[in-house]
């Protein structure tokens, strides 16, 4: 492959570098969810009774249930909005798309009825030549707070696009 | 008598103090076997629908062979079950990032690890650095990746909880 590989990075990408593009509120989060996401998670051993036993939850130090720190407060919309696949889709058509990895910073936990606000962005990039062809490397940063204004949670997500 | 005192003065559901980790222990491995089973109720909480994990056709024109593969996210989740059976209900989860090298195949055994590579004390906050990865039954690393965990101090139990 010669060094003057084609650039996979397109204009609509550059522009979009490091501006928070994405605002939006959660649902309350409930007890059924949270439950669900650790049966999923444990399956098939017990989830632990933090996630689902409001009596066993309230004698320990978190005073009531709390979610596990990686749960997804953005399930199910009624509207799926274009952004939920990546903040860089529409910007790069036509490439492929596999997870690179996820990195999270964790603040409070996620409790039932939190409603959880997000910002997110494309943070930077990079491309790379691997055995897929030229390689963009794309980092996004995600921030989640609570209704108090606490920060639950930020979230770098590397997504690779060939 | 309070829970504490008839507990020795250690405090009530901590499983781990930070006094009693160094640096090159082992962390019991939390092992899962891995399939539509697993995937399917990940993806229902998660709500994370591609046919790349569904379909083995799609799989397979997605250039995995072996037909439909498991989510990265739900490895995710599987870091952290192993981190908190380690550390337990006391300890606090500060950071976990991994990378996505090797895809989750149906069929898998897959072996979540963690070795300790520091302690330290920081801010008040006893810390402890862990590197993760998950491997597969053939010993192949699939996830790897870090973490930074909070624990409770022996020193401190005397102090009012949080």
């Amino acid at each position: 492959m010669s060094a003057e590989a084609r650039s996979l990075v397109t204009p609509e990408l550059e522009s979009r570098r490091g501006l928070w593009l994405r605002e939006r509120l959660s649902e309350p989060v409930s007890a059924s969810a949270i439950r669900r996401w650790a049966i999923a998670c444990y399956w098939p051993d017990p989830a632990p009774r933090l996630y689902w036993d409001e009596e066993y939850a309230a004698r320990t130090r978190h005073g009531g249930i709390v979610a596990p720190l990686e749960f997804n407060a953005f399930t199910w919309p009624v509207e799926r909005d274009a952004a939920d696949s990546g903040l860089e889709t529409d910007a790069l058509p036509g490439l492929r798309s596999m997870a690179g990895g996820t990195r999270d910073l964790y603040g409070v936990p996620m409790r039932p009825g939190d409603v959880i606000r997000e910002r997110a962005r494309l943070a930077d990039w990079d491309q790379r030549e691997t055995r897929l062809g030229p390689t963009l490397f794309i980092r996004s940063e995600t921030e989640w707070t609570n209704q108090r204004e606490e920060l639950v949670r930020t979230r770098f997500i590397t997504s690779i696009r060939y | 008598m309070s829970q504490e005192e008839a507990m020795g003065g250690e405090r009530a559901g901590v499983s781990l103090y930070f006094e009693d980790v160094a640096v090159g222990d082992e962390l019991p491995v939390w092992r899962r076997e891995t399939g539509l089973l697993n995937w399917n109720r990940f993806a229902a909480v998660n709500d994370e629908f591609f046919e790349v994990h569904m379909d083995d056709a799609a799989a397979r024109a997605a250039e995995n062979p072996q037909g439909a593969f498991g989510m990265g996210m739900m490895r995710f989740s599987y870091l952290h079950n192993l981190l908190r059976s380690w550390a337990g209900e006391e300890a606090d989860i500060r950071e976990v990032g991994c990378r996505y090298r090797a895809v989750n195949q149906r069929g898998d055994v897959l072996g979540v690890t963690g070795r300790v590579t520091g302690t330290r004390i920081e801010g008040g906050d006893q810390l402890v650095d862990i590197a993760l990865d998950i491997l597969n039954q053939d010993g192949e690393s699939t996830t790897p990746g870090h973490a930074v965990v909070a624990l409770p101090s022996r020193a401190r139990s005397d102090a009012p909880q949080p």
